[in-house]
């Protein structure tokens, strides 16, 4: 069997278990959270099988006669293109989350952080991003690649489950509509919500019923709904997404209501943000700036060269500088830092994916 | 009264550098002025007049450029708005530091005593045992629970009561001036790479010796540029032996060496020759798997060092270091060695170098071979016609035309990379081994002597995360209080961060003296 396999398995129970975590929430069954768990455990578990049966496969694709075999395992870690690095940051999430859901033994998190797993696989699926396994090319090949990376993705995964929480702080303290933090995390989550929804239609429409050939997201994305060629499709999806916010905004005050029935508290929800952010701001600031810098100064002759991808993940990392501050500072602690916490982990996305797609520079290896 | 004033006033200014208030709101203005640069193509003028036609009009484009250029759009991270947020973000953090340090300091090294009897009820975390025995006995039960967890113990007697007290971590305290002193180490070693260090590049042909390198200057017009050529040159023409190249040039040492600065032009103080330079490709593919330089150091005539340089693994001689960076087609083929391996079919072999047009002959036959024709990377489209596909060596290829007693036979593309094209069909082979001196090797060149300070930052950098985020300030107490034949144990403590993580370390040592 080759790795191919393992990753489709995987992909498919972390679709079930979204669904699963989403139906515990609406119902409430024990069972179903069970199931849920059970479902991404067994996901995990294939993952991770997957990643290590491609790593092997790797090995013979990506080495170079030289170097010794520490180096040699090293440089063939499946981490070097844009869909071997999504799959790492899925595989961190669902592994942080695990953690979370074993430590406060808590399901109801798994909700809100398994769509974004959920998401990131769809997006793959949907680009129809090159899922072979490719040489390395020359910069990459450094004992560096394996701790920059990695350590990147746990930190991301770290930020993706501040994000979660620190929407649902938002949902359990933020209940009055005209409110700017009820505005707030309702558009977050709608925004995300609708690229969701509207990816998934891109999905059916493009890989099923066409069956077209794989081709590039730039010329793909969203052109089933916002970018149809028919306007009035195109005219309905923006209706239809304007509907989706405005629904949120009005009967969103309700998702309070059912996140009350699990008893999990503020503070709770306040403390993991802060400390998922106390482990990926230092891992970043390790793994991604400094390893990073090190490397570009030994590749490229200088640690810092304002690349865009280099000058967003200092922002990134600023930003989240920022909301460690501001949680020291009187009247910020709460609702305004936790604010801070979910606009950081759209800027991560905007660093790993935005910067690929829309501005150039020396971190090219991700495009699609 | 007028001192009073002038109190008040260093005072609140004080305050505000010393602020965290200060350190979010420069933060966050820092990562704004951090936007600009990422999305406007900088140092670029041609590309972002392009840019600026399409979007406000090829009549207004001009000033707009103008006005871009003059807030200092096309090089942010050096204009000076950017440098004073710099500043003023290190001068709060310094302040900040100073204003902070004392305080902490005094937590860490003021000694730890017994809490008195109402502040042990106050605390948040607490735990009262009973056990049977004496105090000596408990104490020995308390102790052993704590060992080996990081715990030393004091003890103090009050009357009859015991009270024991321990603290662990104190110095995670100074993670946060760790980290920010490391910030301030990493800014320094940038301040000394920029102003002692320098970055150029070299384009070095397969061959050629170089003594200078190349650095970025402003806008040069024609005539500069032909000049800076010129002086190129003539320093190429003398190896790079200065006094004779103003000789040459009939000026002044001091007046060359200012026009060599405003040309960017770098003295290396020795000189460095590209021997060969070849990239390697996984398979058949276009796929480069390694690009690598031979370059040899001369120093007053003698060779230094030799090493062959790759991405990831640089020369460095001097304190200057060279870089693989990039490579290309020289413009012509002057300069540029055909190696061909020539070998009859009865067996005679021999390796020799042709320039671009030459006529060679197969050993011990009458065939001749002319060199007609080149391709870097020579394809075929569709139709079957060779075409070149790119402008680098992925696929060099010689087309050689064959010809016996004078008369044209065939002629046929030989590829560098196929050796079923080396074969011809009376049984001899002529195998392309490489052509030389066709391409250069680019490189980055520099000097940093900042670069120690900026890793010794990251290094002090990555112990203050640690003490900063992954350990605490903890301390405990017990009290312990013989009545009626039982001890009263109190135990409390307190942790300055995590203090979930605190609350469950706690109730396991609690549990331990528990269950003795």
């Amino acid at each position: 069997m080759t790795s191919s396999i393992f990753f489709s398995l995987s992909e498919l129970a972390y679709m079930m278990a979204m669904v699963g975590y989403i139906a515990y929430l609406v119902f409430k069954r024990k069972g179903i959270g069970v199931a849920a768990s059970a479902i991404t455990i067994f996901g995990f578990s294939t993952q991770t099988m997957a990643i290590i049966k491609r790593w092997i496969e790797s090995y013979p694709i990506k080495i170079v006669n030289e170097g010794d075999l520490l180096s040699k395992l090293l440089h063939s870690a499946p981490f070097s293109n844009l869909y071997e690095s999504l799959i790492l940051f899925t595989w961190t999430i669902i592994l942080s989350y695990l953690i979370i859901e074993f430590r406060y033994k808590n399901r109801s998190f798994g909700a809100f952080v398994t769509p974004i797993a959920g998401i990131v696989l769809l997006f793959i699926d949907l680009t129809g991003m090159s899922k072979d396994i490719q040489p390395l090319m020359p910069a990459l090949r450094s004992n560096w690649l394996i701790a920059h990376v990695i350590l990147s993705f746990i930190a991301y995964a770290t930020f993706a489950i501040s994000f979660s929480t620190a929407i649902m702080y938002l949902i359990m303290t933020a209940e009055k509509r005209n409110e700017g933090f009820y505005i707030f995390w309702t558009s977050s989550v709608g925004l995300f919500l609708i690229v969701l929804i509207a990816m998934a239609i891109d999905f059916m429409t493009f890989r099923v019923a066409f069956r077209t050939p794989e081709t590039f997201i730039k010329s793909y994305l969203f052109r089933a709904t916002f970018l149809n060629q028919s306007t009035g499709i195109s005219i309905m999806s923006w209706i239809v997404a304007s509907g989706v916010l405005f629904l949120l905004w009005r009967f969103g005050y309700l998702l309070k209501r059912v996140l009350d029935t699990f008893s999990i508290s503020i503070d709770t929800l306040d403390d993991i943000t802060y400390k998922s952010i106390a482990v990926g701001f230092p891992v970043f600031g390790l793994g991604g700036l400094i390893f990073g810098g090190v490397w570009a100064a030994q590749a490229w002759g200088t640690y810092w060269s304002w690349d865009p991808k280099e000058t967003w993940s200092l922002i990134t990392w600023l930003v989240y500088a920022i909301y460690l501050h501001a949680r020291v500072m009187r009247g910020w602690k709460g609702k305004k830092a936790v604010v801070i916490a979910s606009v950081g982990f759209l800027i991560v996305i905007f660093t790993y994916l935005g910067v690929n797609l829309l501005l150039s520079g020396l971190h090219a290896y991700g495009e699609l | 009264m007028k001192e009073d004033i002038f109190t008040k006033g260093t005072n609140a200014i004080w305050k505000f550098f010393s602020s965290v208030t200060l350190t979010v709101t420069t933060l966050i203005l820092f990562v704004l002025a951090s936007i600009p640069g990422t999305i406007i193509e900088q140092g670029s003028p041609e590309k972002n007049l392009q840019l600026l036609t399409k979007v406000v009009g090829e009549g207004f484009a001009p000033k707009a450029l103008n006005i871009i250029i003059g807030l200092g759009f096309l090089d942010a991270y050096h204009s000076w708005w950017f440098v004073v947020l710099l500043l003023l973000l290190t001068s709060n953090l310094t302040i900040c530091t100073i204003d902070r340090f004392p305080n902490t300091w005094k937590a860490i090294k003021s000694p730890m005593g017994p809490l008195d009897d109402s502040s042990l009820i106050n605390m948040p975390i607490k735990a009262e045992i009973r056990v049977k025995g004496n105090i000596e006995k408990t104490k020995e039960l308390v102790s052993k629970s704590l060992k080996g967890h990081g715990y030393n113990l004091s003890e103090k007697r009050v009357d009859k009561t015991l009270h024991l007290y321990s603290q662990k971590g104190k110095y995670s305290r100074l993670g946060v001036y760790v980290v920010h002193a490391s910030i301030i180490l990493v800014l320094t070693g940038a301040m000394i790479g920029s102003i002692f260090g320098f970055k150029g590049f070299l384009n070095l042909p397969e061959g050629e010796t170089y003594s200078v390198v190349i650095m970025k200057t402003g806008l040069l017009t024609q005539e500069e540029e032909n000049e800076r050529e010129y002086i190129l040159n003539t320093i190429e023409s003398v190896s790079g032996d200065f006094v004779r190249v103003s000789q040459v040039m009939g000026i002044e040492p001091a007046m060359l060496k200012s026009k060599l600065k405003r040309y960017g032009i770098r003295p290396l103080g020795f000189s460095i020759r590209c021997d060969d330079f070849e990239v390697d490709f996984y398979g058949n593919s276009d796929m480069p798997k390694e690009y690598k330089s031979w370059l040899t150091v001369i120093k007053e005539g003698k060779e230094v060092i030799k090493k062959a340089i790759k991405v990831n693994d640089p020369l460095t001689y001097n304190g200057i270091t060279f870089y693989q960076s990039s490579y290309g087609l020289m413009p012509s083929l002057r300069h540029a060695k055909f190696v061909l391996n020539i070998k009859s079919n009865s067996g005679v072999s021999e390796t020799k170098h042709f320039n671009f047009g030459d006529k060679f002959s197969i050993p011990g036959t009458g065939m001749e071979g002319v060199i007609g024709d080149f391709s870097p990377a020579l394809g075929i489209d569709e139709s079957g016609r060779a075409f070149t596909y790119a402008e680098t060596m992925n696929n060099p290829a010689v087309l050689i035309e064959f010809i016996e007693k004078g008369k044209h036979k065939y002629s046929g593309w030989i590829l560098k990379r196929y050796p079923t094209t080396w074969k011809l069909p009376e049984g001899h082979t002529v195998e392309f081994k490489d052509l030389w001196g066709a391409q250069y090797t680019g490189l980055q060149v520099g000097r940093d002597p900042g670069l120690w300070f900026v890793y010794a930052g990251f290094a002090l950098m990555s112990v203050g995360f640690v003490l900063a985020f992954f350990r605490s300030h903890k301390k405990l107490w017990a009290r312990l209080k013989e009545e009626k034949g039982e001890v009263i144990i109190t135990m409390a403590g307190t942790a300055n961060k995590n203090r979930f993580a605190f609350e469950r370390e706690f109730e396991k040592r609690v549990k331990s003296v528990r269950e003795g």
